[in-house]
């Protein structure tokens, strides 16, 4: 019986506030360190690419960006998921923190890759698959987000846009197939996404550093943004 | 359970019957839209027949997610939508049957106008089959996750545009695979394989939309 009550401890918005604090300040202070220490791999000490020469450099933003808006719809369906199951306050105000950064994140995918592919490829957008279902994701987090605001009961919404988001979810690897298949059969972009064969350790070291930095920063944000739910729901 | 469904299908059916202009008008409308394409874009009949498959495909779309609004707001309006969510039928068979009856209504007629607007883009007549099919199999799968959008925006304000902004992403796998079964069709392969999946997608929805519809519904009235 009293592990049954640990295990909820945290899931009251009363408890979990100055708990939210700590991690949002913890991991503020680390993913600046993270950041600049991936920053200065990824712009200074990896080589430059034989064939791309530096405009690659920018997949050290691009690649854990895109890494992180896949990641954080998963999260954020886990939370809708709990917080249905449980009916949980504090799960819908993680799923609904969390979107904004989902969004963001995929926004900036979107902008650093077509930023990357105008050298690259000479032209700002083609229909790849990748760049088709990330921008495909990009509207869920915008589905999910307006269904949640045109709902004036929060808890309402709370659940109403952890149905869709559960949906949407399911829907994720759906669309990334088929729309896999769509530029296989139309072939319209000859280009493919490969990059060089063997990444030097260095750019993927600067990668890594980068997704994790990216990491904290959204849990800090997510934080942040729990807090200032719990205190205007009261 | 069965009754349930088919006096459900039954009611639905005959109040569509009563007021036959709203099914009329989502059907018109696919009709205006497939026809404004040449217009905008030129009535080179090379060009039509490319583009025929994917147009026809997007205005079975627009026009499906047109009529969802009036899936349950007249039933949510006058208070039969709780006495059926409080009733004795299972809410997921209910809103099942629900959402056939919207099938019949606005995806079945689809289906058979179709080739009439196939025609018109001069599409070889032999793939009028595989168009029809694929609408056959793909309109219910649009009419099962448009419901799910519908359940979660009744009663919200603008919940028209809304839905078209929750549901249409959520549509993509079914035009991708519809029209392209008709594209592999008209350039000499086998549409079977994306037929297949509609047919894949037609199954999964059916198992579980069902579920995500209660869920939804049950959440809008309380």
């Amino acid at each position: 019986m009293n592990t049954a009550v640990r295990w909820f401890w945290f899931a009251s918005p009363h408890t979990f506030f100055p708990l939210a604090g700590t991690i949002a300040r913890v991991c503020a202070w680390l993913a600046v360190p993270l950041a600049l220490a991936g920053l200065y791999v990824g712009l200074v000490v990896a080589p430059t690419d034989a064939q791309q020469g530096e405009v690659y450099r920018i997949i050290f933003i691009h690649v854990p960006a895109a890494w992180m808006s896949m990641f954080i719809y998963l999260v954020m369906a886990f939370w809708a998921a709990l917080g249905l199951a449980f009916n949980t306050r504090l799960s819908g105000m993680m799923a609904q923190a969390l979107a904004p950064t989902g969004a963001l994140f995929t926004f900036i995918a979107l902008w650093t890759g077509s930023l990357w592919g105008k050298p690259t490829w000479g032209t700002y957008w083609v229909w790849d698959a990748r760049l088709t279902s990330e921008l495909i994701l990009l509207f869920l987090y915008f589905g999910f987000m307006a269904l949640h605001a045109s709902i004036d009961d929060v808890r309402r919404a709370d659940r109403a846009a952890a149905v869709l988001a559960i949906v949407g979810a399911v829907n994720v690897p759906i669309i990334y197939y088929s729309v896999q298949w769509w530029n296989t059969l139309h072939q319209g972009a000859s280009v493919s996404f490969t990059k060089a064969p063997s990444m030097a350790a260095t750019m993927f070291l600067g990668m890594i550093l980068m997704a994790f930095a990216f990491w904290l920063y959204s849990i800090a944000v997510a934080m942040v943004r729990v807090r200032c739910l719990i205190r205007e729901r009261g | 359970m069965l009754d349930a469904v088919r006096c459900i299908v039954g009611r639905d059916l005959l109040l569509a019957l009563r007021r036959r202009t709203d099914i009329a008008t989502a059907l018109l409308f696919f009709v205006v839209v497939a026809s404004l394409f040449p217009l905008g874009i030129g009535a080179e009949p090379n060009l039509l027949r490319a583009i025929a498959p994917g147009v026809i495909w997007v205005a079975a779309l627009l026009s499906t997610m047109l009529s969802l609004a009036r899936l349950f707001a007249a039933d949510h309006a006058d208070g039969t939508l709780e006495q059926l969510v409080l009733g004795a039928a299972p809410l997921g068979v209910v809103v099942a049957a629900k959402t056939l009856a919207h099938w019949l209504l606005s995806g079945l007629p689809l289906v058979l106008i179709a080739p009439v607007i196939a025609l018109q883009y001069d599409l070889p007549q032999p793939l009028y089959g595989v168009l029809a099919l694929s609408l056959l199999l793909g309109t219910p799968v649009l009419s099962m996750i448009g419901a799910i959008g519908a359940a979660l925006t009744l009663g919200i304000r603008g919940g028209g545009v809304l839905l078209a902004l929750l549901v249409l992403p959520l549509y993509v796998p079914v035009l991708i695979m519809g029209a392209g079964s008709v594209e592999m069709a008209a350039a000499g392969l086998d549409p079977g394989g994306q037929l297949l999946i509609l047919g894949a997608l037609l199954v999964f929805s059916a198992a579980f939309a069902p579920w995500a519809i209660a869920a939804a519904l049950r959440i809008s009235l309380e």
